[in-house]
């Protein structure tokens, strides 16, 4: 037994404490903290935008086209590029978008820290649009209606009735959403970015000894996301007290 | 019957859907006055909710106008929300806002669309509640009331705006029988007010004893239309004939 824990301790101190390596775990989880926090702004504002255009166009393309101006084709134009936005970035891997964004698209910037940021962004923007879509699309289209009918004009019925009853029933999902994409940073070493991941693995590289750095990250990430997920559970609770 | 007294006039309605391969509505043309209780009966299938949705433009036309007040709502241009704010409208499914408090349901359209105060509002709110014997249901939550409650409150919420015309599309086809007869003596009501109403139902009695006039609609074309005695004593045509048979 204490043979066993002065080796423990031995591969502690040779990952952690020399050259002081625990340095890399911190800057790495700074960095992952970091890029997830600002891609999950960017994921949010994309999300919104691209939400809006998409139900907008399904509840009302029917009225305008009606009367087809130039409003109706742009706004025709616009949902297309939405859908095609959509499209691409739910059907390729994120990896291959980090790496094209990195190598292509901002070929000549090495700020990998934004490009990435921006990467995941983009990525999380196409999911956060889909759930708050879904989100409006499940609320019963007599609430439009009955907003509608009372006099309000559209954004009026999305305001005061419509997002009200979509923000509660979408959120446990956002959150998911957007513990999906701490975990998902974890691919930043690819473009270079020692994040936590990468950061555990170059410790690994440095002291081939691979369970304690390894494991370290490994539980690192789990905490994160065990606290977020309590948080959202706890979310959950308070808004299904307030229904009635 | 002198121009100033029509309040609706439809011509020549149609609603195609798939294409023109399904006419809702062919070819509807009819003329409603102020204080008339139009009581549209009908097939189901037969476009009746339809026409009515027509009426305040949730259901697009395919072709036609519909003229309200003088003004063809149909067109482009034509403000469409300031025409919904004085037609109001009660679903078969309520669609009472479930987030929102009895009150906070009567009061957000007029506070918002028509600039009254909160005091203003609560008290032609709270005024209404109590003709139709729910004030103390004010700060309930709509899923706290029964079917009949909920379509009383769907009512009077619609009469917060002080809207011209209403319109009823089966108000009780959602109901427990036991609570249809609660609703149905609100608009009674109404109707004595001299409230200008179209109400699409399934209630025969209602139509006899309430409706000015009825009109008898099947595959979107309006069939008969008279008043209740004429079409519930001696209806002219063989489909209000084999309808009347079926419902009676």
């Amino acid at each position: 037994m204490a043979e066993w824990f002065a080796e423990f301790k031995a591969d502690f101190v040779l990952n952690f404490i020399d050259e002081g390596r625990w340095r890399w775990i911190f800057q790495g989880l700074g960095n992952t903290l970091k890029i997830t926090f600002f891609s999950l702004l960017i994921g949010l504002a994309l999300g919104i935008v691209v939400a809006a255009v998409r139900s907008t166009y399904d509840k009302n393309h029917e009225a305008m086209a009606m009367h087809k101006g130039f409003g109706y084709y742009a706004f025709y134009v616009v949902n297309k590029i939405c859908q095609l936005y959509l499209t691409i970035i739910r059907g390729t891997p994120m990896v291959v978008q980090l790496l094209i964004m990195y190598f292509i698209i901002f070929a000549s910037s090495r700020n990998e820290s934004m490009i990435a940021t921006i990467a995941f962004g983009i990525n999380s923007g196409a999911y956060v649009a889909e759930i708050l879509r879904g989100g409006i699309m499940s609320i019963d289209n007599g609430q439009f209606e009955a907003g509608r009918s009372l006099g309000f004009n559209y954004i009026q019925t999305m305001i005061y009735i419509v997002i009200p009853q979509v923000f509660k029933s979408v959120l446990p999902t956002l959150c998911n959403e957007f513990i999906v994409l701490l975990k998902e940073t974890s691919i930043a070493g690819y473009v270079g970015i020692m994040d936590l991941t990468k950061a555990g693995d170059l410790i690994r590289g440095r002291t081939f000894s691979a369970f304690m750095p390894l494991i370290a990250v490994a539980l690192i990430y789990l905490i994160m996301v065990v606290v977020l997920t309590a948080l959202v559970g706890v979310l959950e609770r308070r808004l299904r007290k307030n229904e009635r | 019957m002198n121009d100033n007294q029509e309040i609706i006039r439809v011509c020549d309605l149609n609603r195609h859907y798939n294409g023109g391969k399904i006419h809702a509505l062919d070819g509807v043309s009819t003329t409603i006055n102020r204080g008339e209780v139009v009581v549209v009966i009908g097939p189901s299938g037969s476009g009746k909710s339809t026409f009515l949705r027509s009426l305040n433009m949730l259901e697009y036309p395919t072709s036609g106008q519909i003229f309200v007040n003088g003004v063809d709502i149909t067109q482009k241009g034509v403000n469409i929300n300031d025409h919904r704010q004085k037609m109001g409208m009660v679903f078969q499914h309520f669609n009472l806002f479930p987030h929102m408090t009895i009150l906070r349901n009567m009061t957000i359209a007029p506070m918002k669309l028509l600039k009254k105060t909160k005091a203003e509002a609560e008290a032609k709110a709270m005024e209404l509640l109590s003709v139709v014997g729910l004030a103390d249901r004010a700060n309930a939550y709509p899923s706290q009331l029964s079917g009949g409650q909920k379509q009383r409150i769907a009512i009077v919420r619609a009469l917060c705006m002080e809207p011209e015309v209403m319109l009823f599309d089966e108000p009780t086809s959602a109901l427990d029988p036991e609570m249809v007869g609660e609703v149905l003596d609100v608009m009674k009501k109404l109707a004595n007010d001299g409230m200008t109403m179209i109400v699409v139902t399934h209630e025969m009695g209602f139509a006899r004893e309430v409706g000015s006039r009825v009109i008898f609609m099947d595959a979107g074309v309006i069939v008969e239309e008279g008043t209740p005695a004429e079409i519930f004593e001696h209806p002219k045509s063989e489909r209000l004939q084999s309808f009347l048979a079926k419902v009676l």
